[in-house]
């Protein structure tokens, strides 16, 4: 390999010292922010009872990860989210490839799945616990329902969109149907598969959590209703203490 | 020399909900067995649809294709067809490329293997055996689709405008090299064009189709002199240019 000419160093410098800026720049934003925080926080300007503050939450993360139960939270979640991330790319890719293998299909189901899609999970979801119970079933379903409709209509879209010529080729080889899905249709699709991974799994993310909300024992979801259940108690007491307070002034 | 390819009175149309089109009406011709057989017309006159038929992709409506007498279902003749662009995969190797037609029909065993290693040697791919098609140039890539065509072993092989995807000076020398290839391996072909200098400059006849439907309007016979018998020579021939206005000429003539 040659020496790198002096200009391509400058500019290799130049690059790299821009992308270190922007690292530093980052990292200074979060902790400006985070400051700001803590600072209105002790000054009073906002309640840090309703606010709370960086280092409030710091110390609520140390206690809880003390006894390990934050731990055993996040783990649920976590497993929760990947069950169903897992059951939304099986079922997605199974569901788009038999839509894109029959026409009358598809167009059979187009309209229930842009329904479906349409339909708000989350409204969906007491009923889920209706029917299957208050456990994790409920909330793994609750998660791909939020998911699935989307990814099948996104895959059937790009498979539909496959360069009709290539199968031509395939064709023309003497391959069937199934020779055209598993050389053209699946790698060609490789990079749409892979971006809609990455929707999903935060879509999943959303639907573990609305599912937790409403039927759960322990998960994130599970410790955000409890800390603001627990959180509306004691406002609850707060306000009539403040407002007894008020009469003695009186 | 014997009847390879026999078409009679083949008629096709185009159908959709706005109506139907008429793409081919009435097509007779035959090609001799080792003959480069070419078809000019303008766009839109069904060439592409005449080669789709051949190969069996798709049904005629009415006529009926016979190979060495045969109609075209019943023969075990083998059809290698060459589409406009490459589409070499690239999620595959060129090796896997070209073995792709003999891995579909399940005959890639080792004897097959060492045919087509034979082939990337002979048409100089040998040392990009594990490449990636996109570091290809056009002209090998079209060589590459060439070796995945001929791995086959087809009798008869169908070109779908091979080389009007390249640019110009590719174009010429590819031409120059596929048509080479498929005349030392004495293969009978049926290439289809709008480009009537490419027409010429390869062909032993030319069928002529008018303008939609397609039908025929003429099947002019191409000789030159032996010293001008390579594609790009007979490009200098003096009969190049006669051959051309004769052609120029049929095209424009609208019955």
């Amino acid at each position: 390999m040659t020496e790198p000419s002096l200009s391509q160093k400058e500019f290799i410098a130049k690059e790299k010292q821009h992308k270190k800026q922007v690292r530093i720049c980052r990292g200074m934003l979060l902790v400006l922010l985070l400051a700001l925080w803590e600072l209105c926080a002790e000054l009073g300007m906002i309640d840090s009872f309703i606010f709370s503050s960086p280092v409030k939450i710091w110390g609520c993360f140390v206690k809880m990860a003390g006894d390990g139960s934050i731990f055993l939270h996040i783990g649920i979640t976590l497993l929760e989210t990947l069950a169903s991330f897992f059951l939304v790319v099986v079922i997605g890719v199974g569901a788009a490839v038999a839509l894109w293998a029959s026409r009358s299909l598809s167009e059979i189901l187009e309209p229930y799945l842009v329904m479906m899609n349409s339909l708000p999970k989350s409204a969906l979801a007491p009923l889920l616990i209706v029917w299957l119970g208050n456990n994790m079933k409920t909330i793994v379903v609750a998660a791909v329902s939020v998911a699935v409709f989307g990814s099948i209509l996104t895959l059937h879209t790009g498979f539909a969109q496959t360069d009709p010529d290539k199968i031509r080729l395939i064709r023309s080889l003497g391959g069937t149907k199934k020779d055209i899905l598993t050389k053209v249709l699946i790698p060609s699709s490789v990079p749409l598969i892979i971006s809609n991974m990455k929707v999903n799994v935060g879509l999943c993310l959303v639907g573990v959590i609305i599912g937790e909300f409403l039927s759960a024992k322990a998960g994130l979801g599970y410790l955000i209703i409890y800390a603001s259940q627990v959180f509306s108690c004691e406002y609850r007491l707060i306000r009539k203490h403040r407002r007894k307070a008020n009469a003695q002034h009186f | 020399m014997k009847t390879k390819l026999e078409v009679k009175g083949l008629c096709y149309s185009y159908h959709t909900m706005e109506g139907e089109t008429q793409a081919l009406l009435d097509i007779s011709f035959d090609v001799k067995d080792g003959e480069f057989f070419v078809i000019v017309g303008p766009s839109g006159c069904g060439k592409s649809t005449l080669l789709s038929l051949l190969s069996g992709l798709i049904k005629p409506e009415d006529g009926c294709i016979l190979i060495d007498g045969v109609p075209r279902e019943e023969s075990r003749a083998v059809m290698g067809y060459m589409l406009q662009r490459d589409h070499l995969f690239e999620w595959r190797s060129i090796f896997s490329n070209i073995s792709l037609g003999l891995e579909i029909q399940k005959r890639l065993d080792q004897e097959a293997k060492k045919d087509l290693a034979g082939m990337l040697d002979t048409y100089g791919l040998s040392q990009f055996r594990d490449a990636r098609p996109g570091q290809l140039s056009g002209g090998m890539r079209q060589r590459a689709a060439l070796i995945r065509t001929l791995a086959l072993k087809p009798d008869i092989l169908l070109l779908d405008e091979p080389f009007s995807a390249l640019d110009y000076q590719t174009r010429l020398e590819v031409g120059d090299d596929i048509s080479t290839i498929i005349r030392t391996q004495k293969k009978t072909a049926v290439l289809i064009t709008h480009d009537l200098s490419e027409a010429i400059s390869v062909a032993d006849r030319i069928l002529i189709l008018s303008s939609r439907p397609g039908r025929v309007k003429n099947v002019i016979p191409v000789t030159f002199a032996p010293e001008y018998d390579r594609p790009l020579a007979r490009r200098n021939a003096p009969e190049f240019s006669a051959y051309f206005n004769q052609l120029w000429k049929e095209l424009r003539d609208h019955d």
